[in-house]
């Protein structure tokens, strides 16, 4: 019987089923952080459980850490607190640890495919719900509750009904200044934030056939904003070419057995999905969202639309513009901005660097914006000093921090003030998601480069 | 985690009748510090219910002392966003034992269960009349009956049912959590990974 990649995947790591019920699914490969996993460990201790299998779990923390001098001690007690629990459990059951320090730390979802933890056909789960990334290597990965945690630390295994499946096609040439940002926005604003709640996503067509590993992470990086709870692309070459020689890829014998496997990871011809949609590339041009969730997007060029316009409850909506400080029909281009967030797991990857670089080069940051610059890890960082990317940035009146995942969910000090508009290449522009009362406009490197010199919300086509 | 046995429960009924409410909502990201669960009652819908200076929001449904109960009526797409946990904790803490929505967020609604929360989906229409009947008389009880998997506004007797997979019933009725089942399939689980490639 003909199957989709995603039934391959699932199918292979279910140990038992329930009548009923949800399937017993096996965790290849466990991320955790500093944030959602101490309580897992209370619990472990509370039943007197081991680890299983701590060759299986990876500990980064990443959440709550500094951007700036990461080598003082950490000045909030609770992040401290925190931080210490991540270490203290990682020592007591084996785990591996990249703490705050580290040459390996940086942010989970950037270093796991980076040191080639992150494999085709792997499961794989963290108390993140941008787990979802890790799908960009053909791999299911969805992020899980505290309480998965403990039973992944445990049992290696969570308790998970076999969601839906939906395929998503996107073909054509994409457009000048159009980036991997800006397709997986355009798709969010097609489907709305709760349009594939219950499915898990397959995206193909040559659009994600031709894209990097980095921008495929940045799509199915997204997938969660759909309401979908992770996303995946069959691998190909372009995957085993990122993936070979990274430190814990398979080596020898074993990596050709390992790509022997992953090239059978692909959807038969003639399997069955429960829903598809397909869009053309030619459609979506820069987005940007103007509201106070992803679904709210659109491209850079267009009006704020009409409540009426909308799906879904008008007071909802106008409360959300009230939220922006912003009215229906209102244009994007020329809104005032006050800073500018280049980072996270969606878009702190080197080629986020490279695309924010070829627009501010040669150009001045606007006096009026403070730049958040956070790389997703020391390993990105590094590429940046080399490549010379750093040079071009200082050139231009910006300062590079440290990695971690910084204003994206703003548990550490960058936090954006209450009413200022941040344009932010991270994932969510929920109300206070950047500080209490912050006000975030998501797009991609490049239209954040774009705000950055010119200081309002600008098309970056007028800049490339 | 181990959590209150769940049958039946009649209580009155909290409404907030908003769409999208993301976790961010339910438990602000700077709440996340701690490394125990207790305690984030508290911080429920932190940045809704107070002022910058701590003061409640008198608009502001849960500082409303018209409305109290152990249910929670959401609007739809209810708990969309992270996958933090401590909004179910959170929510939990807070003493609500029930959340009724029209469409509820995958990890959400899955944290929900795992801690002792029920997530009760209706359609869109009761959820219309659960709102009307609060907004018309806020001491209207809502009866939740999980082993008949039902749901009835007791001052007008319209019913729906509801659906949950009968494993998660089952742990609900009895208190059980997934970690009992797992522990004791570990011969299976060490079998299965010892046929992994990697």
């Amino acid at each position: 019987m003909s199957k989709t990649l995603f039934d391959k995947v699932w199918d292979s790591h279910v140990v038992r089923k329930i009548e009923g019920g949800p399937d017993v699914f096996f965790i290849d490969r466990h991320f955790i952080h500093e944030v959602t996993s101490p309580v897992a460990f209370l619990g472990l201790k509370s039943r007197g459980l081991k680890v299983l299998y701590p060759e299986r779990t990876f500990a980064t923390a990443d959440h709550n850490t500094p951007t700036i001098n990461q080598h003082l001690p950490v000045q909030d007690p609770l992040s401290a607190n925190q931080l210490k629990a991540l270490e203290d459990n990682s020592n007591e059951y084996g785990i591996s640890h990249w703490g705050l320090g580290h040459q390996k730390n940086g942010i989970v979802h950037v270093v796991g495919p980076e040191n080639g933890i992150t494999f085709p056909g792997a499961t794989i789960v963290c108390g993140d719900s941008h787990t979802s990334t890790h799908g960009a290597f053909g791999a299911i990965a969805f992020g899980i509750g505290t309480s998965e945690v403990e039973m992944v630390l445990s049992t290696q295994c969570i308790m998970q009904p076999k969601p839906k499946k939906m395929r998503i096609n996107v073909n054509g040439q994409l457009g000048k200044g159009v980036t991997p940002k800006d397709v997986a926005l355009y798709i969010i604003s097609q489907l709305s934030t709760s349009g594939a709640t219950g499915y898990f996503v397959e995206y193909a067509g040559d659009v994600f056939e031709n894209m990097t590993m980095e921008g495929r992470m940045t799509v199915c990086n997204l997938s969660i904003e759909m309401g979908a709870r992770g996303g995946m692309i069959a691998p190909d070459e372009t995957t085993f070419a990122y993936l070979k020689d990274k430190p814990l890829s398979p080596k020898g014998a074993d990596w050709d057995k390992a790509v022997a496997h992953w090239k059978t990871l692909k959807t038969d011809a003639g399997a069955k999905f429960d829903k598809e949609l397909t869009f053309s590339a030619s459609d979506i041009e820069p987005m940007i969202t103007y509201g106070t969730n992803p679904g709210m997007g659109m491209g850079i060029s267009k009006n704020i639309p009409n409540a009426e316009a909308v799906e879904g409850g008008v007071a909802t909506y106008k409360k959300s513009l009230e939220y922006m400080g912003y009215n229906e029909n209102d244009a994007m281009i020329g809104k005032k901005i006050d800073y500018v967030f280049l980072g996270s797991c969606t878009n702190g990857r080197i080629e986020d660097f490279r695309a924010f670089a070829s627009i501010v080069k040669g150009k001045k940051k606007a006096d009026h914006v403070t730049a958040w610059l956070v790389p997703g890890s020391h390993e990105v960082e590094d590429k940046i000093k080399e490549e010379g990317i750093l040079d071009i940035l200082t050139e231009a009146g910006f300062v590079l921090r440290q990695p971690g995942c910084s204003a994206c969910l703003a548990m550490n000090d960058d936090k954006v003030p209450a009413g200022k508009y941040a344009v932010s290449t991270s994932n969510r522009n929920f109300e206070g998601r950047q500080g209490p009362g912050s006000r975030t406009l998501l797009a991609s490197p490049l239209v954040a480069a774009a705000a950055a010199v010119t200081g309002v919300v600008t098309d970056p086509r007028e800049l490339l | 985690m181990a959590y209150d046995k769940f049958t039946t429960l009649t209580s009155t009924a909290v409404p907030l009748p908003l769409e999208n409410v993301d976790t961010d909502q339910i438990i602000p990201a700077r709440f996340l510090k701690a490394t125990k669960r207790e305690g984030f009652g508290d911080n429920l819908f932190r940045d809704w219910r107070y002022n910058n200076d701590n003061t409640p929001k008198e608009s502001f449904v849960l500082n409303n002392p018209i409305y109290s109960g152990k249910i929670l009526v959401g609007g739809k797409n209810f708990g969309s966003g992270s996958s933090r946990e401590h909004a179910a904790w959170a929510v939990y803490d807070y003493g609500f034992r029930c959340v009724v929505s029209s469409f509820f967020a995958d990890i959400f609604r899955n944290n929900c269960l795992n801690v002792g929360v029920l997530p009760v989906q209706v359609s869109a229409e009761f959820s219309e009349q659960i709102f009307n009947a609060i907004y018309d008389d806020p001491n209207t009880e809502i009866e939740v009956n999980l082993p008949n998997q039902t749901i009835t506004i007791l001052s007008t007797g319209a019913q729906e049912s509801f659906e949950i997979n009968s494993y998660k019933k089952e742990n609900m009725l009895n208190g059980f959590d997934d970690i009992d089942y797992l522990q004791n399939i570990k011969g299976d689980i060490e079998t299965f990974a010892n046929g992994l490639l990697l």
